[in-house]
């Protein structure tokens, strides 16, 4: 397919605190080409938003550490940028978009200075420059340019999200990371804000990291689908081999079982049992084995590897070279 | 068919605010069947959990009726209200706010025995908080946890737990699923539509999810900004969704579905605008694709289209 535009290799990241070590983010490999959509699906505290911050270099200071691994963009690893380098491709080729776009903006800036400000830092334009690309932002995420003095806000939250939107778009990055972006909105704005979100990213060839943990969204918005639990991914597809696809690890079919259907009559859902474990003390062997149905013995006490399959690969002993094609 | 056990009568609920009244909640009608769950459902501000609380008259209404096993409730006085009240409960939304941080599993499951006193001999609440967190599916290890040690899961089963102890025969839910992890709250759907087979529970089903409700509803009611605007059987409203808010409230919702990718989906446009001293007729008519000058200037109730399936609009 296209080109590679990030590759993330054996991603290690844990979060120090004074009794623990949440172990976040556990060995990830992925890839995303340039144009493509990748859905980061998982529970709260599967580590999606650990691996977000990571690409951005923003993982608080002190608690978070990027153990091993290799986050390379262009083919550069930006994991032995200095702070001043990774300050420089922050926003410009890489920007995020995050879930709250409540707290995410500053109540004391207009909304246009928000946006001036990251076209300040990484382009060279004069201040005519500057307001001319802030009003074609504002034209791009479809609010009109004389409300840029407005401030937070006078905004409801669907018209906060684009303006956060516009403001990760405003140096046209090559890699958009959406954090959960329209789950604080209300379904008829969530499809106002995804549409545009489609639209945009067409028009712009922007690659993005879409995280969520709707598998709607995901059916509507990407190309490859990547399944993490407990700081692993333990599947990894294009949208058809996730969706229709025979195969697939146990916990995939769990998240989909969990959910009610619109389209089809279910008496009753099939839940996973149990919990999402503690990070601090991850189970030994598979991570999901105390929750998996098809649990075996192997499982409690060998961690899986990754089986592969084309592009489709999925980490658990149920599946070898023979019986997953 | 079985008896209703709630119905409201133009119930009505105004807030007043410096720039006039607020109508939360303006003339609905509704009826719940005992055994039977209605689900509500509409955005953020359309009115929904103030209808909950005005049904259980934890906030009082403005006006209306509220019928509750016939009898109007509203003219209840405060004595004769706490005595029906243990009768209908409401489990909240956020089980990481709706709980006392300050009190153990054990304390918060008993609170509601002995605040209203249906036992009183210690040993049997005891047993009362075994059985309930039994039914609810507690480990009986976690009875002198605090709330802060448990998961939002667990959590929300003792707010299900709570609002078992006076043995009701209705409940209001305000979105009980709605702060929980998919896996997670497929758990505790299961768990109320067993509760509700086993002891004939009478749900109100708050959401703004229409798959979860579509799951648990026999009877679904679409509320925008304080109207009701649709009110059909469950599988009729999703076969056959006739008003054009109900109709752009659901293709915006993604399916997880393949077959449904790239199909061009109803976005209606626009957000919700201002309850405050909203003018007569449709309110939906800013953002409506079929509005014209018919649906201004008169209000209109709701009719009935076909059997049992109630629609507020002009042009249908």
């Amino acid at each position: 397919m296209s080109d590679k535009l990030l590759d993330i290799k054996d991603l290690h990241v844990i979060y120090e605190t004074e009794d623990d070590t949440v172990r976040a983010v556990n060995g990830i490999n992925l890839k995303i080409g340039k144009g493509e959509t990748l859905g980061l699906v998982g529970e709260t505290g599967a580590g999606k938003t650990t691996t977000a911050l990571s690409i951005m270099g923003l993982l608080p200071i002190g608690a978070g550490k990027i153990l091993s691994g290799e986050i390379i963009i262009e083919n550069r690893d930006i994991l032995k940028f200095t702070e001043a380098e990774m300050r420089h491709i922050r926003g410009e080729k890489i920007s995020i978009i995050f879930q709250d776009p409540m707290t995410s903006l500053n109540p004391v800036l207009t909304v246009g200075e928000q946006i001036a400000e990251v076209l300040e830092l990484h382009k060279d334009l004069d201040k005519n420059g500057i307001q001319k690309r802030v009003d074609e932002m504002f034209e791009l995420v479809g609010i009109p340019a004389q409300r840029k003095h407005e401030y937070p806000h006078q905004f409801s939250g669907g018209m906060k999200q684009r303006i956060v939107i516009a403001m990760a778009l405003a140096c046209d990055p090559e890699l958009l990371i959406a954090d959960e972006p329209t789950t604080a909105l209300d379904v008829t704005i969530q499809a106002q804000v995804l549409d545009m979100m489609d639209e945009l990213k067409q028009r712009l060839n922007t690659s993005m990291i879409l995280i969520t943990h709707d598998l709607g969204i995901v059916a509507q918005t990407c190309d490859k689908v990547a399944i993490m639990y407990a700081g692993e991914i333990v599947e990894y597809g294009t949208l058809e081999e996730i969706f229709e696809g025979e195969n697939h690890h146990p916990y995939t079919v769990g998240l989909f079982g969990s959910i009610p259907s619109l389209t089809k009559e279910t008496k009753r859902l099939s839940p996973i049992l149990g919990l999402m474990p503690d990070p601090a003390d991850l189970p030994k062997g598979c991570k999901f084995h105390p929750r998996c149905p098809k649990c075996i013995e192997k499982c409690k006490i060998e961690e899986p590897k990754d089986v592969v399959n084309g592009t489709h690969i999925i980490k658990c002993h149920l599946y070898n070279i023979n019986n997953f094609k | 068919m079985s008896q209703p056990l709630i119905q409201t009568k133009d119930l009505k609920k105004y807030f007043k605010t410096p720039y006039g009244d607020l109508h939360a909640v303006d003339s609905v009608n509704l009826t719940i069947n005992k055994g039977q769950t209605l689900g509500v459902v509409g955005e953020s501000g359309c009115g929904k959990s103030t209808l909950g609380r005005v049904i259980l008259r934890l906030i009082e209404a403005t006006d209306g009726e509220i019928l509750y096993e016939g009898k109007n409730i509203l003219e209840y006085n405060k004595k004769e209200i706490r005595n029906i009240r243990k009768e209908m409960q409401i489990i909240f939304q956020d089980p990481y706010a709706s709980l006392n941080p300050r009190m153990t599993v054990s304390e918060l499951i008993q609170e509601p025995i002995i605040v209203n006193k249906t036992i009183k001999n210690k040993k049997e609440v005891e047993q009362k908080v075994y059985k309930l967190m039994e039914t609810v599916g507690l480990a009986q290890r976690l009875i002198n946890t605090y709330p802060h040690e448990l998961d939002g899961g667990r959590r929300q089963r003792i707010g299900v737990a709570r609002a078992l102890s006076l043995d009701p025969k209705f409940i209001v839910c305000d979105e009980p699923v709605s702060a929980l992890d998919v896996s997670i709250q497929a758990q505790i759907l299961n768990l109320m539509m067993d509760l509700q087979d086993e002891m004939g529970l009478t749900y109100m089903f708050i959401t703004h999810d229409l798959s979860v409700v579509k799951h648990i509803s026999d009877e679904i009611l679409v509320m925008y900004l304080g109207q009701c605007v649709e009110r059909a059987p469950s599988n009729e409203i999703f076969k056959n969704p006739l008003h054009p808010y109900t109709k752009a409230l659901l293709s915006a919702i993604p399916v997880p579905d393949l077959r449904y990718k790239g199909k061009k989906r109803e976005i209606i446009k626009g957000e919700v605008t201002s309850p405050i001293n909203p003018k007569p007729g449709c309110r939906f008519t800013l953002r409506c694709p079929l509005a014209n000058a018919e649906c201004t200037g008169t209000d209109f109730a709701l009719k009935e289209v076909r059997k049992d399936h109630f629609v507020a609009c002009k042009q249908i």
